[in-house]
């Protein structure tokens, strides 16, 4: 495990505030991926942003007749909400499909979306890789790569990425909104995680 | 005789780029198997670490220590978590019930008595995280089935092969409760 320092925000313009003002930090949700990674020194924030106290946990009807997803509500609060099981029944099975129990009730829909990779490459910091040092090479292209991507890999990265719940977001046409430093957006579902390319570490 | 490091200590890697201070420690209030306790520490220090190395409740387990195995499995609010992916600073006010927790009165908890009678554990390692885990799924409610209560309990590993006998308990367990 690292060292580093730790702040609660208070708010999401709060959140947004400190990170812009600590390039080196990272938010914290429910921690199952990023402390994961910090423990194998592959993820090395200065601080950690703690935005799991904030009210962003329900499941609401949208004016479209969809639903919005807070970023914070669990994996297992997503899976068993009513609303999702009876209307999106393929959300609830694919999120049930990854993980454990334990994990669910601890991971959020947002870190879901933006978790890192499972290659096991990735994850040695021993190992050549593009992800994580760009120009450093790839050593799972010569490794043990059965389970890596077959589809929109590139010479420089074969990670797949591993969310079962995107899939099925995917599916859904999802669209995730977004609020940084310069304000509010939206992005496709389609858009938001990128090919490698030659840039896999972005 | 040369002293190992400290938790605090920055590392060779982190050095290259310029050390960190090292941070205060924070003070948190947890309730711990009903008992409040008051703690100061460093925002690094896992639930699993702060309930073993500064609470003695050496129960709950450090088996994988990467959120894989579930022996670290407890309860925070009532929800089962994985300790060892849990920064205990981050928990603050929480109520949290480790095996220690269970029994009450004297009494063994129902699932205890049932791990018991159905010969659910051999080592005992991954016991205390499955008993844990096994409250959490009750609590839960969403598992009727034998295959159901294999499924949700796919977050704790047993090395000794007691899958079957803890099954078993966790059934009788649940038709008592």
């Amino acid at each position: 495990m690292i060292t580093f320092h730790y702040a609660r925000a208070q708010s999401v313009a709060d959140a947004v505030r400190m990170m812009a003002a600590e390039p080196g930090a990272k938010f914290i949700a429910g921690g199952t991926n990023l402390l994961d990674l910090m423990k194998e020194q592959v993820e090395r924030p200065t601080r950690l942003i703690d935005i799991s106290r904030l009210p962003l946990k329900s499941v609401e009807a949208t004016a479209q007749g969809g639903l919005s997803i807070g970023a914070l509500v669990p994996n297992t609060d997503l899976a068993y909400h009513p609303q999702i099981e009876r209307r999106y029944p393929l959300v609830s099975s694919a999120i049930l499909a990854g993980a454990s129990q334990q994990l669910r009730n601890m991971a959020s829909t947002g870190g879901n979306l933006v978790q890192r990779t499972r290659c096991l490459y990735f994850y040695d910091t021993t190992m050549a890789c593009n992800k994580r040092q760009p120009g450093s090479g790839c050593a799972a292209l010569d490794g043990f790569n059965r389970q890596h991507a077959i589809l929109g890999a590139s010479d420089s990265c074969i990670a797949t990425f591993p969310s079962d719940m995107c899939v099925a977001l995917a599916a859904l046409e999802a669209k995730v909104h977004v609020t940084g430093h310069d304000g509010a957006r939206t992005i496709a579902i389609g858009d938001f995680h990128r090919l490698p390319g030659d840039t896999p570490h972005i | 005789m040369r002293r190992l490091p400290m938790a605090s200590t920055v590392t060779a890697k982190q050095s290259q780029k310029g050390a960190i201070p090292t941070p205060e420690k924070i003070p948190i209030a947890l309730t711990v198997n009903g008992e409040k306790k008051q703690l100061r520490l460093a925002p690094w220090t896992t639930l699993l670490d702060a309930l073993r190395d500064h609470m003695n409740l050496t129960g709950t387990k450090k088996g994988c220590d990467h959120g894989q195995c579930g022996a670290c499995t407890v309860l925070v609010d009532g929800r089962r978590v994985n300790s060892c992916l849990t920064l205990a600073v981050m928990k603050d006010g929480a109520a949290v019930t480790t095996v220690e927790g269970l029994a009450s009165e004297g009494k063994l908890h129902p699932l205890q008595q049932a791990f018991i009678d159905h010969d659910a554990f051999q080592c005992g390692y991954c016991t205390p995280g499955q008993l844990c885990s096994a409250a959490g799924l009750i609590a839960e409610g969403k598992a009727k089935t034998a295959d159901e209560i294999r499924e949700l309990m796919s977050g704790n590993i047993c090395r000794c092969g007691a899958y079957p006998n803890i099954v078993a308990a966790i059934q009788q367990a649940m038709g008592q409760s």
